[in-house]
């Protein structure tokens, strides 16, 4: 068993400035839903900054934004104020090839498991021109190869009722890949899994990740899951949601389940729950002022 | 599972026969006049012997049906889509859609009459008036309601509109679409047959008011007979066409084997 480097870097120091170029930026951007009195704010103003080939966990309290910042990427959601910019460009006009699983798979259930994966190319360039040609042949050995990855070898004809929670998890994740997407956004994958199928996806992702280094933006609710697969974790504070620490993790990888139980490892998720605590306690504090005032 | 669809089957027939074996005797012990209520068995004959006269009249009817049926689901659909899009649209369309299905389409023939003159046409319009609307109100139910996580599928990979309705919106709204058919077709015979009683010269609805103007009961009672046929036929054809189409919605229960 290697040993695992310090991590230093873990000191809520701001991130050094990445020779790479900037994959997502978002600068002083918020987002509130609704108008007028019944405006909820879902995102304080933040400004984050992820290099082409991060792998970047956001972690906080539920409710605190983290998926909002994931819709705005995406481009599901507009901000309210300020700018974001994914691959260059502002969302809105982006056609940049992302992939993005959710924490429910949201398979279509009139569709196999192998047309709900080929899904993305039907859609997105430069597949789409292809997919009537290919669908049959190499678009399908594409699918196919990706189940086989991810365990579910065998499973593309059945349909998505047919197969376990996990299963759909990991046609999911399939899903999300097969356009060879530069960016990833997944927004709690892993969090209606068992702890033995969440850590085997876990290895299953980083094995992809080290393989084509895509950027990728992973919510999440497991500290663990953040530390174990995160290049760097930005904390969030409760809602409405802003960046409280934003650090680097040195582990080495690839990494396993084992490490994950090594002093290092422990006192990170340890620095990360205190984070997490923290903000739980201060929006409490925050939510009783005001019912008292 | 096949043993028992066959059994239920076997019952469904038996019921018919049984139905018109209860009528048959109902008539005998009663003794009824074939003026008020013929027997089946005359009806049968009738509508074996009469069958040459029958047949131009039947296509007629199905013609004019099968016109208006296709029209009219083919604008349903259309104008099911343009609304269920939008959750603007739909709610704003709603109330007016209500009120034109639900006013009885019998009032619209004379306006039809009016307009095109007896004939064909008001058969095929009043048809198309009754079937629109199960279609419209269906396939745009089914799309308002698709789930959004769906459709983020798709949004997420910057699809257009168009790529998200084909690809999403419409096959959800499927089910609902074939549910709306089965009425649909149905209606349509009403609509013609309607038409047909009021201002046409050739028609099921029309001979059956020819023949009861000159009480050949058995007569009207075969062209019941013709329509409630034609009517099974259809709707068991949409039923096949469905269970192909949206078996995923039917689904039972199934064990999953890993």
């Amino acid at each position: 068993m290697m040993r695992m480097q310090p991590h230093s870097e873990f000191s809520g120091l701001p991130v050094p400035a990445s020779a790479a170029p900037i994959a997502i930026e978002l600068s002083e951007a918020s987002v509130t839903f609704g108008r007028g009195a019944r405006a909820v704010p879902a995102l304080a103003t933040t400004s984050l900054r992820i290099a082409d080939g991060e792998f970047v966990a956001l972690v906080g309290p539920s409710g605190c934004g983290k998926s909002t910042i994931l819709r705005l990427v995406s481009g599901l959601v507009q901000p309210s104020t300020g700018v974001v910019i994914v691959g260059g460009r502002e969302v809105a006009a982006r056609a940049l090839r992302v992939g993005m699983a959710f924490q429910n798979p949201t398979m279509l259930p009139w569709m196999t498991i192998e047309r709900n994966i080929m899904l993305p190319l039907k859609i997105v360039e430069p597949f789409r021109s292809q997919f009537r040609k290919l669908r049959k042949t190499e678009f399908r050995d594409k699918a196919n190869a990706l189940l086989e990855q991810v365990g579910l070898k065998g499973f593309g004809n059945r349909y998505p009722w047919q197969l376990s929670g996990g299963m759909l998890q990991r046609a999911n994740l399939c899903r999300a890949l097969i356009h060879e997407p530069r960016m990833l956004l997944l927004d709690e994958p892993f969090g209606a899994l068992d702890q033995f199928t969440r850590e085997e996806l876990w290895s299953i992702l980083q094995e992809l990740w080290i393989a084509h280094k895509p950027t990728v933006l992973l919510v999440t609710h497991d500290l663990r899951e953040a530390a174990f697969l995160g290049s760097r974790i930005c904390v969030m504070s409760a809602r409405p949601g802003r960046i409280l620490d934003d650090s680097r993790v040195t582990f080495a990888r690839p990494r396993t389940v084992a490490m994950t139980f090594e002093p290092d490892f422990v006192a990170l998720n340890q620095k990360l729950r205190a984070f997490i605590e923290d903000a739980r306690t201060a929006s409490r504090d925050a939510l009783a002022a005001q019912g008292t005032a | 599972m096949p043993d028992l669809d066959y059994r239920q089957k076997a019952w469904s027939a038996a019921l018919i026969v049984l139905f018109f074996v209860a009528w048959e005797l109902f008539c005998l012990m009663t003794g009824m006049s074939d003026l008020v209520l013929p027997r089946p068995s005359q009806v049968f004959v009738t509508l074996f012997e009469k069958f040459p006269i029958l047949w131009p009249h039947i296509l007629q009817t199905l013609a004019t049906t099968m016109i208006g049926f296709v029209l009219g689901v083919g604008l349903g659909v259309v104008l099911g889509a343009v609304i269920g899009v939008s959750k603007t649209a739909y709610d704003t369309a709603y109330p007016l859609l209500v009120g034109f299905s639900s006013k009885p389409k019998i009032a619209v023939v004379p306006i039809f009459v009016l307009w095109f003159g007896a004939g064909t046409v008001p058969a095929i319009l009043t048809s198309i008036a009754i079937s629109i609307f199960p279609v419209v109100v269906n396939v745009s139910t089914g799309l308002a309601t698709t789930e959004p996580e769906l459709e983020d599928v798709l949004r997420t990979l910057k699809a257009k509109k168009f790529d998200i309705l084909w690809n999403v919106g419409l096959p959800r709204a499927m089910p609902y679409f074939f549910a709306s058919l089965k009425v649909a077709v149905t209606l349509a015979f009403v609509g013609t047959v309607l038409a047909e009683t009021v201002a046409s010269n050739r028609g099921i609805g029309n001979m059956m008011m020819i023949a009861s103007s000159t009480f050949n009961v058995p007569l009207v009672f075969a062209g019941l007979f013709v329509l409630a046929t034609l009517g099974i036929c259809l709707y068991v054809g949409f039923s096949l066409t469905e269970k192909h189409f949206t078996g995923w919605a039917h689904r039972k229960s199934e064990i999953v084997t890993v």
